[in-house]
């Protein structure tokens, strides 16, 4: 990036595009493999074999459906808004793929560094609402528009208890940039913010491991997984929000929904479990006289192998956990999580104070 | 070039999506348009370095109070005729707050402009480049401001108390799930395990 023509207008743009389309692609390949994977270990744990028949193990099964749907006829109801029908699901995939630039794969693989990186996932979550309360609208039926009315309390009341976890994590880091935050969970497992964050403020962890729970139940809700998907509850709602999409809007609903599902579990890593650290020292195997270009590797595989564990781990509550009755969801979140994550917001923040203070 | 192309891109975006807000017919189109009106805005705010500023505008207006609006305006059953009838009648007043924001505006864009304001205003409390907004921001608000921060605090505390005293209604009479007792509960306290002899089996005084 130091030659003169990738900091001209002309080479910062195609630079930019460039990375937008590699990081684009390669979630998207990834999103691919993991609906794979999610059906495959839902299958596994209700003792079926999942989908076996496309490819060897059913690996191109994911592509076989993308081909299905988008050689499909698109129907628009007919007292549908048809503008704003086809438009909240294009803006659903792309907030979607839109918090991915501030998510950094490895030192320096990162394609905007913003300071304000977690206030930007932040906003652009938020959004994320519009498509399915828009989608819910437009398709002027009941069905949809109760699944999307249940779908934007649920968001909103998540994003809040979402928010005060992820401020936790900011009062111990110091910082909303994420590289920082990753860089500052290096060396050894206990580094981590879900075990404390080091040395210095270690006693944190009986307040951020049950957040990191916190995080990853209220992830849950915000992508509207199970136990959680009462947006789409197919027992009363048909399948909520988006019972009148077909073809191509409905695939780019879904691919939304998967595209926040990992996001999801990039941000449980990032946060708390230490983003593209190994847990151990990494100058154990030598790593730092690796070069550049393979230990950028080495972290980003690691990155992967959470990312997956965290989705495996949405995949399982999928298969094992009933969905809550919306009382329920509602008193979950505004009755125990909120209140849970305020406290801990004043106790770690009473910690730092009291630290600095030298009171402790 | 590419922050000019940008800034006149969202500004363009920023007016017309206002004026759609008012022109729209059909009230969820307009508040779209405000949602859109509000983002432009954000993206101009980041192009003049307050990032942390353009976040909060996107969170708490996009992400939280334009969903209120569209939730009360989805749910409001619109009568479009009925809603122009009264056009006419408003016109005059609205004319008048219009006029009077205009005058206001013009106003202080010309103090401005004039250099009349900005002679007088007291110079950015913290001036020093290494820090970032959120730091900068957070050093005034929690020190030279603090009392200020709070009341805005303790206000926003009394709307909310308000709003849940007014939408809190206890009916009697009604069962609510009691999770605790739902779980203590266990095969003890549930049934209780007779002994038959058999043969002779047992008459319904008995097992009550």
């Amino acid at each position: 990036m130091d030659n003169g023509f990738w900091n001209s207008p002309l080479g910062w743009t195609l630079a930019s595009t460039g990375a937008a389309l590699l990081i684009s692609v390669g979630v998207l390949l990834a999103v691919a493999f993991l609906l794979l994977a999610d059906r495959k270990i839902w299958a596994g744990v209700q003792m079926r074999k999942g989908p076996n028949v496309v490819g060897p193990f059913g690996l191109l099964q994911s592509f076989a459906d993308m081909l299905k749907f988008v050689l499909k006829e698109i129907v628009v109801p007919a007292g549908a808004d048809k503008t704003v029908f086809l438009l909240a699901p294009i803006i659903t995939v792309i907030l979607a793929f839109m918090a991915w630039a501030v998510i950094p794969f490895a030192p320096g693989w990162v394609m905007s560094d913003l300071n304000v990186g977690i206030l930007y996932i932040f906003a652009v979550s938020s959004l994320g609402v519009y498509g399915i309360i828009m989608g819910g609208w437009a398709s002027n039926s009941k069905y949809p528009f109760l699944g999307a009315l249940r779908s934007a309390a649920q968001m909103v009341s998540y994003e809040v208890s979402i928010g005060l976890v992820i401020i936790n994590v900011i009062l111990l880091s110091g910082t909303m940039n994420l590289t920082s935050i990753v860089t500052q969970q290096d060396g050894w497992i206990w580094n981590w913010f879900a075990f404390g964050g080091g040395a210095g403020t270690w006693p944190t962890v009986l307040i951020m491991f049950p957040m990191a729970i916190i995080f990853f139940i209220s992830a849950l809700a915000e992508t509207n997984r199970p136990p959680f998907d009462l947006p789409e509850a197919e027992s009363e709602l048909v399948a909520g929000y988006q019972v009148e999409y077909s073809s191509t809007p409905y695939l780019l609903f879904m691919m939304g929904e998967y595209v926040n599902i990992v996001f999801m579990c990039a941000m449980i890593s990032l946060l708390f479990f230490g983003g593209w650290n190994p847990g151990f020292d990494v100058a154990l195997i030598g790593l730092p006289d690796w070069p550049q270009w393979a230990a950028n590797l080495f972290y980003l595989l690691v990155f992967s192998v959470k990312i997956v564990f965290w989705f495996f781990m949405f995949a399982m509550v999928k298969a094992f956990v009933p969905r809550y009755r919306y009382d329920q969801l509602m008193r979950l979140g505004w009755k125990i999580f909120l209140p849970t994550s305020l406290v801990a917001v004043v106790l770690v923040s009473g910690w730092r104070v009291a630290v600095e203070a030298g009171l402790i | 070039m590419i922050a000019s192309i940008a800034f006149y891109l969202m500004a363009t975006a920023t007016v017309v999506s206002a004026l759609l807000v008012v022109t729209a017919r059909n009230p969820v189109h307009s508040v779209l348009w405000l949602i859109l009106a509000f983002f432009s805005a954000a993206g101009l705010f980041v192009l003049m370095g307050a990032e942390f500023l353009a976040m909060l505008l996107v969170v708490v207006y996009v992400g939280a109070v334009a969903v209120l609006f569209l939730f009360v305006v989805m749910m409001l059953d619109v009568d479009f005729v009925r809603l122009r009838e009264g056009y006419a009648r408003y016109l005059p007043l609205a004319a008048i707050v219009a006029g009077v924001l205009l005058a206001e505006m013009i106003m202080i864009t010309l103090a401005v402009v004039q250099g009349g304001v900005a002679a007088d205003a007291t110079t950015p409390a913290v001036a020093t480049p290494d820090l970032t907004n959120i730091e900068a921001i957070g050093r005034v608000l929690y020190t030279d401001y603090v009392y200020f921060f709070q009341a805005a605090g303790i206000v926003l505390l009394v709307a909310m108390i308000g709003a849940i005293t007014l939408t809190l209604r206890h009916k009697p009479g009604i069962k609510r799930q009691k999770v605790a007792d739902q779980v203590g509960r266990d095969a003890g306290k549930a049934m209780e395990v007779k002994s038959i002899p058999t043969g002779q089996g047992v008459s319904s005084e008995e097992l009550s």
